[in-house]
């Protein structure tokens, strides 16, 4: 079945003016220690057309993705006092002000002539008394096929949250996943996909085969995972898109813990031969692959920096499993400690450290930890300073960074004998919640933004 | 206040996801660990009065390799070094694969659920190289031991105790071919 997944098109509306241009003083600060959520009002969008209920789900998403960050609190819609809402004009910003509302969104939805949808939206500063410009407009304006319509939404949501805030956006993405079914010991593991709300989860493979570790490549709808087809346990890539899978490279042994370098381009991933696990790179391009680690010890989990420049890997070289760094071109490193050597050990706190990943604005490692019976998420400074646990269960483990570096996503079990499910929480340790999936469920990956 | 309207389309991105996306393309079975097949025989109904001798495993089969040697060896927490009741079940393991020379093994090597998936896979890898290498020690030709990792994907014990924890921390020698049937 060929399925048009998304076509959207954006429009900037509004080239003139509202209010003049003083500067807007609504701002959200994500990392304030004594943290109150931003009380937003986001009534149901006006309706131009006949489906009000879809005019209503499409409210109801840009909200949920809001309100899921921890940083707003919507509203209650019993409250509102101003129901005249127009798109093209001013709210009555004392009706507002006086059920204490910092920010008001107002949308529009339309039926359009050739069968899509269009939704606008404006938002505004009710105490500044003005339109919150977007990308220099006072507004927005998107267009799509109606069965597209929650790309709208978290277009919308996306927009209003890095206004708001100043993060990058990251509502419009998806989540990659394994899904898992059956008994323990007769357990069925499936690679699966869904929005990054859990709307649209779909299986990617039938099956047949164990899989494992699935991760998105930064720049395209493209997986790499391991898989035991043939009962041989290797990394492939994963083409979304087609459906098509490779297998990557022609390693004699065991190739397994893929990651892509951030700029879509390698491959790191691991070869275990004759016992021994050692990390290799692989160029995309010219499927020239390269060793970067020999060592006795186990070396696995490699994570690059953004810059390319570094390599963040779970290594038990000093006696359990605990993360290093290493420079990418193999030279070697200064370390934090002030000697030079090949990698640089950065986790020294009690327990073992592994599944390191580095985030995506290169400041930090993020990592699963195991102390005293417990797992836990946690993040630490690539100089190994200001380790922070985030999260702590029976088993937390495999943590991945949203596209804008703020929200980790990771799976846990939260008591023996529970099955995995996948959770969620912000970098500031608050807002740690469950992304519900039909089935049991692991190693999450995020994807890039969509295009 | 006066407003003028102006629609500018700025981009349109049409992005598909193709026919395949939800048929991926079919893939080979899995040459999984094979499960022993139950050989025992059917009774037999017998009118003439005969005297049957209690028959264990065929010899050279399956469960006499499972029963009358052992196809586990089991490792503490983290490691994988062999003690002695593990050098013993090995190297009943390396005189029955000299006295059924073309049979080819695959060993696994398993882990419990306290640790991260992809260092499990690491220290499987581990566990079962360490099999492998104990064998081969013992005089067994090192082409016929395949090695494979688990990680922690296949539990044979349930529970989340210790006690499964110790049955899942194993090194599993598998016949994939050339027994007795």
């Amino acid at each position: 079945m060929k399925r048009i997944l998304m076509a959207l098109a954006t429009a900037f509306l509004f080239a003139t003016s509202f209010a003049l241009p003083s500067a807007a003083q609504l701002q959200v600060r994500v990392t304030d220690g004594n943290f109150t959520p931003t009380p937003l009002a986001i009534p149901d969008f006006q309706i131009s057309g006949t489906n009000a209920e879809l005019a209503r789900q499409i409210s109801d998403v840009v909200r949920a993705d809001l309100t899921s960050t921890g940083l707003f609190e919507m509203q209650n819609p019993a409250s509102f006092i101003q129901k005249d809402l127009s798109l093209d004009v001013q709210p009555r910003f004392a009706d507002w002000k006086i059920i204490n509302t910092d920010g008001l969104v107002v949308g529009q939805y339309e039926e359009l002539p050739d069968g899509k949808i269009a939704v606008s939206f404006r938002l505004w500063d009710v105490y500044a008394g003005e339109v919150m410009r977007i990308n220099g407009q006072p507004g927005r304006r998107l267009t799509t096929t109606p069965d597209n319509w929650r790309r709208i939404a978290h277009k919308i949501a996306d927009s209003i949250y890095t206004r708001l805030t100043g993060e990058d956006p990251y509502f419009d993405t998806r989540i990659v996943y394994i899904a898992e079914t059956g008994p323990k010991l007769e357990r069925v593991k499936r690679l699966a996909i869904m929005d990054s709300d859990g709307a649209n989860q779909q299986y990617l493979t039938p099956g047949r085969n164990t899989v494992l570790t699935p991760r998105f490549s930064p720049s395209a709808q493209e997986i790499t995972y391991m898989s035991y087809e043939g009962g041989k346990p290797r990394v492939y890539l994963f083409n979304i898109e087609t459906g098509r899978q490779e297998l990557l490279g022609n390693f004699p042994g065991m190739t397994f813990a893929p990651r892509f370098s951030r700029d879509g381009q390698s491959v790191l991933l691991t070869q275990a031969q004759r016992g021994n696990s050692d990390i290799y790179i692989m160029n995309l391009r010219t499927r020239e692959s390269r060793r970067l680690t020999d060592h006795p010890a186990i070396d696995t989990s490699p994570s690059m920096s953004p810059d390319g420049d570094a390599i963040v890997f779970t290594s038990d070289r000093g006696g359990s499993p605990q993360l290093y760094i290493m420079n990418a071109d193999g030279s070697p490193r200064t370390c934090p400690s002030g000697g030079r050597d090949a990698a640089c050990r950065i986790t020294f706190g009690k327990g073992s450290y592994s599944t390191p990943v580095w985030s995506p604005r290169g400041d930090l490692v993020a990592f699963t930890k195991q102390s005293g019976g417990k797992f836990y998420i946690g993040v630490i400074g690539v100089d190994g300073k200001g380790e922070r646990l985030l999260t702590e269960a029976y088993l937390d483990e495999g943590p991945d960074w949203s596209p804008n570096g703020r929200v980790i996503v990771y799976f846990r079990e939260s008591r023996p004998g529970a099955g995995p499910q996948l959770w969620s929480v912000d970098l500031s340790g608050r807002n740690e919640q469950r992304l519900k999936t039909q089935t049991d469920a692991s190693d999450p990956a995020w994807s890039p933004l969509l295009q | 206040m006066q407003t003028s309207l102006k629609l500018t389309v700025a981009a349109a991105v049409l992005l598909s996801l193709g026919a395949c996306a939800s048929k991926p393309k079919p893939v080979a079975e899995e040459t999984a660990p094979v499960e022993v097949v139950d050989t025992t025989p059917a009774p037999t109904e017998t009118v003439e009065e005969t005297v049957v001798a209690p028959t264990g495993p065929l010899a050279g089969s399956l469960d006499d390799f499972r029963v009358n040697v052992g196809e586990r060896v089991y490792y503490d927490l983290d490691g994988y070094r062999l003690d002695s009741d593990d050098q013993e079940i090995l190297k009943r393991q390396a005189a029955w694969l000299a006295s059924y020379p073309k049979v080819r093994i695959l060993v696994a090597g398993n882990c419990d659920e306290r640790g991260t998936r992809e260092y499990n896979l690491a220290l499987g890898e581990r566990r079962a190289s360490v099999v492998k290498d104990y064998l081969v020690s013992l005089g067994v030709d090192p082409s016929r031991i395949d090695t494979i990792s688990y990680g922690k994907e296949r539990p044979i014990a349930a529970g989340s105790d210790e006690q499964s924890w110790a049955l899942n921390r194993n090194g599993f020698t598998q016949i994939v071919s050339g027994s007795t049937s």
